[in-house]
């Protein structure tokens, strides 16, 4: 169970996301989709703890995120969107890392390596350098990294990015198996990903949340690519560079002698909080 | 205290996975053995010539202790000047330019677990390194006959000052995502601290006085001879507490940028 309720979080005066609210429930596989720089990886990040938004707040498996950040991090797993891989260690090593500082206890340890190793199916890489892998052996021991500590939550920031079609098919059925006493929320690009295992969307433009509902209701009269465009129309939607806010550009009118063309103002990018 | 033994154990083992674990023993021990004959080769002539001249009061001057081991140990100091930085630059600059500081921030680890598990990590290495300059006075007491007790304290006053050499490194790792950018700064705290006493003629009696008190050099002359001073270890023992102080308030500042 995931409860995000207006969270607002500020890049020096650039608002990166505002007053974003959702909830997932358990059992729940939860899209979030928005262009690039719309602030999912910004979301993404304050519900795992990595920093904090300067109001609103989000509970992750029943603990607040700021207030009770070690319990709600240690019922999280996070693939962030850069797997967060250190090159010279090997899978297992690695898992092990990550399990131990993950609180795994000892005895089960060896276990939850296994597991984890076995689900996303890089045993036969598991004793080889991380650094001597393929794209899509990487992303995997990434994936597994989330999983191996066993979370309630996890949090995925473009799961299938590398992999081939067979890998993809095999981490979507993954996902949805994960999901069944889980509760997940993954942003992802691929509009025909979402359609196929995600149960509920929310689309964020902006920084705002521009939609929230089921899968179904939503795609009731239209398909998912034209609400898409639709709610977040008034968005360079095509261009994956993040545009001037539509707020912002007023600021033009002081200088009408200029073209009005809006000059790409570098805005803060996510990826560098 | 699992998690800092989890963080401490995998900064060891990335140490001697990657060749710079080997590297810098190698050159480490390169450097101390070249010393080590110096000074041993200069004590031996020094003996012989007094020998020669049948002045047994002037020999009874002479003695490891002061003529090899307190030398060579200074002189490690200076090699850590040079060579810690390049031990404790990866430690987190590495961490935030490949994105794996994300993995540490979000797990259920606190920062100051993080920094102490990181200086740790870094401080058995380091142990590492000292324990094979063990060879020189084992030679020493093989063939002579030195004193145990100022080699033991001279050893213990090394250890603490590379490990506040490793506290500086360790902060100024959090500064940045570039190594090199780390161990310059690195570099110049140290060099920095390591002179700052010399002007402390110049500029005034309490001026004097605060500076010289801040110099690194000031606090390890003692300390190699063998002799342990309270105001020493303190002066140490703070340092390392303070820039592990630092290095804790940085990490945990790297949340807001």
């Amino acid at each position: 169970m995931v409860e995000v309720d207006r969270l607002t979080k500020f890049y020096g005066s650039f608002a990166a996301i505002r007053d974003v609210s959702f909830t997932a429930e358990t059992g729940q596989i939860l899209g979030f989709l928005g262009p690039n720089g719309a602030g999912k990886t910004t979301t993404m990040r304050i519900l795992t703890g990595y920093m904090p938004a300067h109001s609103g707040t989000a509970r992750v498996a029943g603990y607040d995120v700021f207030e009770e950040s070690r319990e709600a991090r240690q019922r999280t797993g996070y693939l962030p969107e850069n797997p967060p891989l250190y090159l010279e260690m090997t899978p297992t090593s690695y898992l092990d890392f990550v399990a131990r500082i993950n609180g795994v206890p000892r005895g089960r340890r060896r276990e939850a390596i296994a597991g984890a190793l076995e689900a996303t199916k890089t045993q036969d890489v598991s004793r080889q350098p991380i650094s001597t892998l393929s794209r899509g052996y990487k992303q995997r021991v990434a994936i597994a990294q989330a999983l191996v500590h066993d979370p309630e939550v996890l949090i995925l920031d473009e799961p299938t990015i590398g992999l081939d079609p067979k890998q993809i098919i095999e981490i979507r059925n993954l996902i949805k198996g994960l999901a069944q006493n889980r509760t997940v929320i993954l942003s992802t690009h691929i509009l025909p990903e979402v359609m196929q295992i995600c149960d509920k969307v929310v689309i964020i433009a902006n920084g705002r949340i521009v939609a929230e509902d089921q899968l179904d209701s939503l795609t009731a009269t239209e398909d998912l690519e034209q609400v898409f465009l639709r709610v977040t129309a008034g968005e360079a939607v095509a261009e994956p560079e993040s545009e001037p806010e539509p707020e912002l550009v007023p600021e033009l009118e002081s200088e009408p002698e200029e073209e009005l063309v809006p000059e790409p103002e570098h805005e803060p990018e996510e990826e560098q909080p | 205290m699992t998690n800092i033994w989890a963080v401490a154990y995998k900064e060891l083992r990335s140490y001697f996975v990657s060749p710079i674990a080997y590297v810098v023993l190698a050159g480490f021990l390169l450097l101390c053995g070249w010393f080590f004959w110096i000074y041993l080769a200069q004590f031996s002539q020094m003996v012989q010539i007094y020998s020669q001249v049948q002045r047994p009061d002037l020999l009874e001057q002479f003695n490891l202790n002061d003529m090899v081991m307190a030398p060579l140990l200074q002189n490690m100091v200076v090699i850590f000047l040079i060579l810690l930085p390049l031990v404790t630059m990866r430690l987190f600059a590495e961490e935030r330019s490949r994105g794996t500081d994300e993995l540490l921030l979000t797990s259920p680890v606190s920062t100051l677990e993080i920094t102490l598990g990181k200086f740790l990590g870094a401080g058995l290495f380091f142990l590492i390194m000292m324990g094979c300059t063990v060879v020189y006075p084992a030679i020493l007491t093989y063939f002579g006959d030195p004193e145990m007790g100022p080699i033991l304290t001279g050893y213990l006053g090394v250890i603490l000052i590379g490990l506040s050499f490793l506290a500086l490194g360790l902060f100024t790792s959090t500064l940045t995502d570039n190594q090199i950018v780390a161990a310059v700064l690195s570099f110049v705290v140290l060099l920095l601290f390591f002179a700052i006493g010399w002007p402390a003629n110049t500029v005034g009696e309490t001026t004097g006085a605060v500076l010289q008190y801040l110099s690194l050099t000031e606090h390890y002359q003692d300390l190699v001879r063998g002799l342990i001073n309270g105001p020493d270890l303190i002066y140490y023992v703070s340092l390392i507490a303070f820039a592990l102080f630092l290095t804790q308030r940085s990490l945990e500042s790297l949340r807001w940028r």
